[in-house]
C-alpha cells in the first residue's frame, strides 16, 4: 500500500495547486536556461550558416560582430587571388532602428555577395531566394513583413520576396538580407546635401593627396558617386569571409593573410568564440546567476511546503510510530511525495513553456541535455527539500498520539 | 477467561516513572507490579493524574521506565531504563493500540487501516486484506470497510481501531479509555467487543477507563491512586 499516493488522493487539490506553482517555478528556471541557449544560438547563428574557413576583418579588431570593423571592398579581391583560396565574400551587417506601426521596429540588414550568393543558403519558408542584383530583400519572420511587401529604406523601396525563419542576430533582431550593394546603400544612405558637401571635401582631399596629384582623372571623379573612387572611398565592408580549397591545408592560406598588416585573421571557431566570450558571456553571468538563485528558491520553497505537509501529518506519524512502523515507511512516505512533487512540478514546467516560449520576446532553446540536467537537478532538490520534513517526522514521539 | 501459556502475555516488576527532577520531579507511578494473561481482559481504574495513562505507555514500550522490569511472553524488553530488545519491532509484532480517539489514518479507508498495521508487520498485502476483511466482519463493520474515517460514526471509528489492534494477532491490547468520546450504549458494546477480543482471540486485554457501569465485563479490575496501585497487580 503507498502511503504517499493515498495521501496525495485525499488531499488532491492541495496537491495540484502546490504542483502547478512548483511547475511555474521550475518553468521559469527552465526559461532561464533556454534564453541562454537563445542566446547562443542567436550569436553563432551567422558564423555557423556561412560556414567560412576564415574571417578576414580590419587589423587589431575583433570584427564583425564584437567591436566594429570597417575595410575596402577591394580586400576581396585581394583575398581571393591568395593561393589556395576557393572564395571570398564580403560581409556587411549592421542594425537600424524605424519606426513601424508606432511601435521600434529592429532590423539587421545583411549584404550577400550577388551574383555568387542569392542567399540560396538560408532557412527560405516562402518566396524565393534574391533574383536581382537591387530592389529585392529576403526578411526573417520574426520581422513580421509579408511575401511581396514593398518597404522603403534610405531612397530606395525594397520588395520583400523570401521569409526566412530564425534568423535573428546575436542582439535577437531580425534579419534582412540584400545584394552588397543595396545593404551599403541602405547603410551610407545620406541625404542629397551631405553628399554634395563630402563630394567637394573629398575633392580637396583628392587635390591634396599624391594619388590626386598623379592621377587627375581620380580628382575629377571626387565629384561623383563615391562607389566610382575605390581608392578614397570610405571603408565600405565589414569583413571578407574566406573558403579554403579542398585538398590546401587552410593553414597555408592563414599564413599567408596573417603577413599583411592592414587585416587580421581568424578561424570562424576563433569568431566563434570573440561572439561567446564577448557579446554573450555577461548575459550567460546574469541569466546563470537568476537560474542558481531560482532553483535555491525553488528548494527552499519546495522544502517550506514539504515540511508543511509533513506538520499535518504528524498525529499520523506518531500514530504509525506507536504501530511499529520502521523509519522507511515515514521516509518513503515524505520523499516519494517530494519526488512527485518535483516531477510533476518538472513535466508541468515543460508542458507549459513548450505553449509559452514562443511568445517570449527572446527566443527560448530547449535542449536535451539542458533539460535532463535540469530534470537530475529537480530530483536533487526534491530529495534536499524532503529533508527538512523528514528530520521532523523522524523526531517526532509516538506518545504524542496520547496527547 | 482462556489460559493457554506457561507464561504471563505481560509482567511488570517494580515500575517507577520520574518526569523532571529536583523541585519539578513527579514520580507518576510508583514501584508497580502486575501480570496480565493471554486470554484476560482487565481494567485499570483511578482518579484523573492517578499514573493510569503513563503507566499504560510504559506497559505499551511507548517510553521506558526509571526501574523496573517490563518483560513480554517471557522476553525481558525493558530492564531498568535500558530496552533488550527493538521496542519498536516489538510494539509492531505484539501489541494493539485503542485510544479515546480513534486514531485512524485519515487518507486511508476503513479496511486500509487495518491492512497498514499487517502491511507494516510485513504481512503479504494479498493476505493483509482478506485478514483485514475478516477481522472487520468480525467487528460487524465490513459494510464500511471502503469508507474514509470522516465517513464514520465515532462507534464505528473505534471498532475499525480495534480491528487494527487485533491485525497481527497481538499478545496484548491496551486501551486508554476507549469508549470516553461514546454513549453509554455504544460505551458498553465497545468494552463487550474488548472481552470478546481478550476470550476469542486469546489476547491480553487492558483498558484504562473511568466508566464503572461496566465493570462487571472485565475479569480483574485494577485501580491507582498517586501512581501506586493499590489492587494487588498480579
Amino acid at each position: 500500500m503507498n502511503l504517499a499516493t493515498r495521501d496525495i488522493n485525499h488531499n488532491l487539490g492541495r496537491f495540484v495547486l502546490t504542483t502547478f506553482g512548483v511547475g511555474l517555478l521550475l518553468m521559469i528556471v527552465m526559461g532561464m536556461g533556454g534564453i541562454y541557449r537563445g542566446l547562443v544560438q542567436d550569436a553563432t547563428l551567422l558564423v555557423d550558416r556561412l560556414g567560412a574557413d576564415f574571417w578576414v576583418v580590419q587589423n587589431d579588431t575583433r570584427g564583425p560582430f564584437a567591436e566594429i570593423s570597417r575595410m575596402s571592398k577591394n580586400l576581396e579581391d585581394r583575398v581571393l587571388a591568395v593561393p589556395g583560396v576557393m572564395s571570398s565574400h564580403a560581409f556587411v551587417s549592421h542594425t537600424m532602428q524605424r519606426q513601424r506601426n508606432n511601435k521600434p521596429w529592429r532590423v539587421t540588414v545583411q549584404g550577400l555577395s550577388w551574383p555568387q550568393d542569392k542567399g540560396n543558403w538560408l532557412p527560405i519558408v516562402a518566396g524565393r531566394a534574391l533574383g536581382q542584383a537591387h530592389y529585392e530583400m529576403l526578411a526573417d519572420e520574426s520581422l513580421k513583413l509579408s511575401l511581396g511587401e514593398k518597404i522603403k529604406f534610405g531612397k530606395d523601396i525594397y520588395s520583400v520576396v523570401g521569409l526566412t525563419r530564425a534568423m535573428n542576430s546575436p542582439a535577437g533582431d531580425g534579419m534582412a538580407f540584400f545584394t552588397l550593394a543595396d545593404a551599403q546603400a541602405i547603410q551610407f544612405d545620406t541625404p542629397g546635401e551631405a553628399i554634395r558637401l563630402e563630394r567637394w571635401a573629398r575633392n580637396t582631399r583628392a587635390k591634396n593627396l599624391d594619388i590626386g596629384r598623379s592621377l587627375p582623372q581620380t580628382v575629377e571623379r571626387t565629384l561623383g558617386p563615391m562607389s566610382n573612387l575605390p581608392a578614397l572611398s570610405l571603408p565600405a565592408i565589414s569583413a571578407v569571409i574566406v573558403k579554403v580549397k579542398p585538398g590546401i591545408n587552410p593553414e597555408q592560406v592563414q599564413s599567408i593573410i596573417s603577413k599583411w598588416s592592414d587585416v587580421s585573421i581568424y578561424s570562424n571557431e576563433k569568431q566563434r568564440q570573440f561572439l561567446l566570450s564577448g557579446v554573450v558571456e555577461r548575459s550567460k553571468k546574469q541569466l546563470g546567476l537568476f537560474r542558481r538563485l531560482l532553483i535555491i528558491v525553488s528548494a527552499i520553497i519546495m522544502a517550506l511546503i514539504l515540511y508543511t505537509l509533513t506538520l499535518d501529518k504528524i498525529h499520523d506519524i506518531a500514530m504509525l510510530k506507536l504501530m511499529g512502523a520502521r523509519n522507511g515507511v515515514i521516509f518513503n512516505l515524505i520523499l516519494q511525495q517530494a519526488v512527485l512533487l518535483g516531477t510533476l512540478g518538472y513535466g508541468l514546467a515543460y508542458c507549459i513553456g513548450h505553449w509559452i516560449f514562443p511568445y517570449f520576446p527572446r527566443k527560448v532553446v530547449l535542449i536535451p541535455d539542458d533539460l535532463w540536467v535540469l530534470a537530475g537537478i529537480v530530483v536533487l532538490i526534491s530529495i534536499v527539500s524532503s529533508v527538512v520534513g523528514i528530520a521532523k517526522a523522524l523526531s517526532v514521539e509516538p506518545n504524542e498520539v496520547l496527547s | 477467561m482462556k489460559q493457554n501459556s506457561e507464561y504471563p502475555a505481560l509482567k511488570a516488576e517494580n515500575l517507577t516513572k520520574v518526569y523532571g527532577s529536583g523541585h519539578t520531579e513527579v514520580i507518576a507511578v510508583r514501584d508497580v507490579s502486575l501480570s496480565v494473561s493471554r486470554g484476560e481482559i482487565v481494567a485499570l481504574l483511578g482518579p484523573s493524574g492517578a499514573g493510569k495513562s503513563t503507566l499504560l505507555a510504559l506497559l505499551g514500550l511507548i517510553g521506558p521506565p526509571n526501574t523496573g522490569r517490563i518483560t513480554i511472553d517471557d522476553t525481558v524488553v525493558f530492564e531498568n531504563h535500558e530496552s533488550r530488545v527493538n521496542v519498536r519491532t516489538f510494539r509492531r509484532q505484539k501489541f494493539g493500540f485503542v485510544f479515546q480517539k480513534a486514531n485512524l489514518i485519515p487518507f486511508l479507508t476503513a479496511v486500509e487501516n487495518v491492512r497498514l498495521a499487517m502491511e507494516i508487520n510485513d504481512q503479504p498485502a494479498k493476505i493483509s486484506k482478506k485478514r483485514a476483511m475478516e477481522l472487520l466482519e468480525y467487528l460487524g463493520i465490513a459494510e464500511r470497510a471502503t469508507n474514509l474515517p470522516k465517513q464514520l460514526s465515532g462507534g464505528e471509528q473505534q471498532r475499525v481501531a480495534v480491528a487494527r489492534a487485533l491485525a497481527n494477532q497481538p499478545s496484548l491490547i491496551l486501551a486508554d479509555e476507549p469508549t470516553a468520546a461514546l454513549d453509554s450504549t455504544r460505551g458498553r458494546q465497545v468494552m463487550e467487543l474488548f472481552a470478546k477480543v481478550a476470550h476469542e482471540q486469546n489476547a491480553g486485554v487492558i483498558v484504562v477507563t473511568h466508566d464503572h457501569r461496566a465493570l462487571d465485563i472485565f475479569d480483574r479490575t485494577l485501580e491507582m491512586e498517586d501512581g501506586k496501585l493499590r489492587t494487588n497487580g498480579n
